[in-house]
């Protein structure tokens, strides 16, 4: 598996998109804090965890007894440089501006 | 405290590089190395704890209007190529200048022929610093994410992506 496929199996789960999320509103989360918010047995959230830790999504580190789970948005960057630079950000951008028109109307 | 809607104070970046310890440590401190990718500022580091850190303004910053000098900070601890603690303290915008003084720490470690290199950057008491090196100030670059794409770019292309 590459990279690139890691990263895009990893935001194929809405669970693990919705813990992307809580770590974007505030970062550094552990375990017992991201479990709380998921009705979820904490082995679930601990395997949702370890896939986005695979593919370079989270970083985790440790501090005194805890374990902190941070946002890597690198990952994500990448493949914006990577697809999105080069299917042209201006068309991409365009469609997204139809798209919300549009959707607006109904 | 911290509420559910306040940034944390620590921010943790990473991207694997195939290349060598060296050659990333080279393009983090030289300053001919870190003219080619990211913001495209000359830096100058004197790589010993105390040591003075300086980042120049890159052309276009200086024809928008940037000093000469855009970011200072000290060395705190420098062990090539594998650690580089330092402090960050960008000075061309008032409202970053009055801001704590913040710190970065570089690691890279090697792990079967490919380099991670992980950038912890603690931004407490530098909300507006936060902001920016996390690519959410609008006409601020893409911040560090952007920066290390960049760097992973050029040194397993040899070419970098140029400005966002």
């Amino acid at each position: 598996m590459t990279d690139d496929d890691r990263v895009f199996k990893a935001l194929a789960d809405p669970t693990r998109r919705y813990l992307l999320d809580r770590l974007f509103v505030r970062d550094g989360r552990t375990l017992t804090e991201l479990e709380s918010e998921l009705a979820m047995t904490r082995f679930g959230v601990m395997k949702h965890l370890r896939v986005l830790e695979a593919a370079g999504l989270v970083v985790s580190r440790r501090s005194g007894r805890e374990k902190r789970h941070f946002l890597n948005p690198v990952p994500i960057r990448l493949i914006h440089d990577r697809w999105i630079g080069k299917y042209r950000e201006r068309h991409a951008s365009a469609l997204a501006t139809l798209k919300s028109q549009l959707e607006e109307r109904t | 405290m911290t509420t559910a809607t306040e940034k944390s104070v620590t921010q943790v970046y990473r991207v694997f590089i195939k290349a060598k310890p060296q050659a990333i440590w080279d393009a983090i401190t030289q300053p001919e190395w870190a003219e080619k990718y990211g913001y495209g500022c000359r830096v100058e580091y004197d790589l010993r704890p105390g040591g003075a850190y300086r980042a120049l303004a890159s052309q276009p910053m200086k024809e928008h209007g940037a000093p000469e000098v855009i970011i200072v900070g000290e060395v705190v601890e420098s062990d090539p190529p594998r650690k580089l603690v330092q402090t960050w303290h960008p000075i061309w915008d008032p409202q970053e200048a009055a801001e704590a003084v913040t710190r970065l720490t570089w690691e890279i470690t090697e792990e079967q022929g490919v380099c991670k290199l992980t950038v912890t950057h603690d931004v407490t008491g530098a909300p507006w610093v936060a902001a920016m090196v996390a690519g959410e100030m609008k006409d601020a670059g893409g911040g560090w994410s952007w920066v290390l794409s960049d760097l992973k770019t050029l040194l397993e292309t040899g070419k970098a992506l140029g400005m966002c």
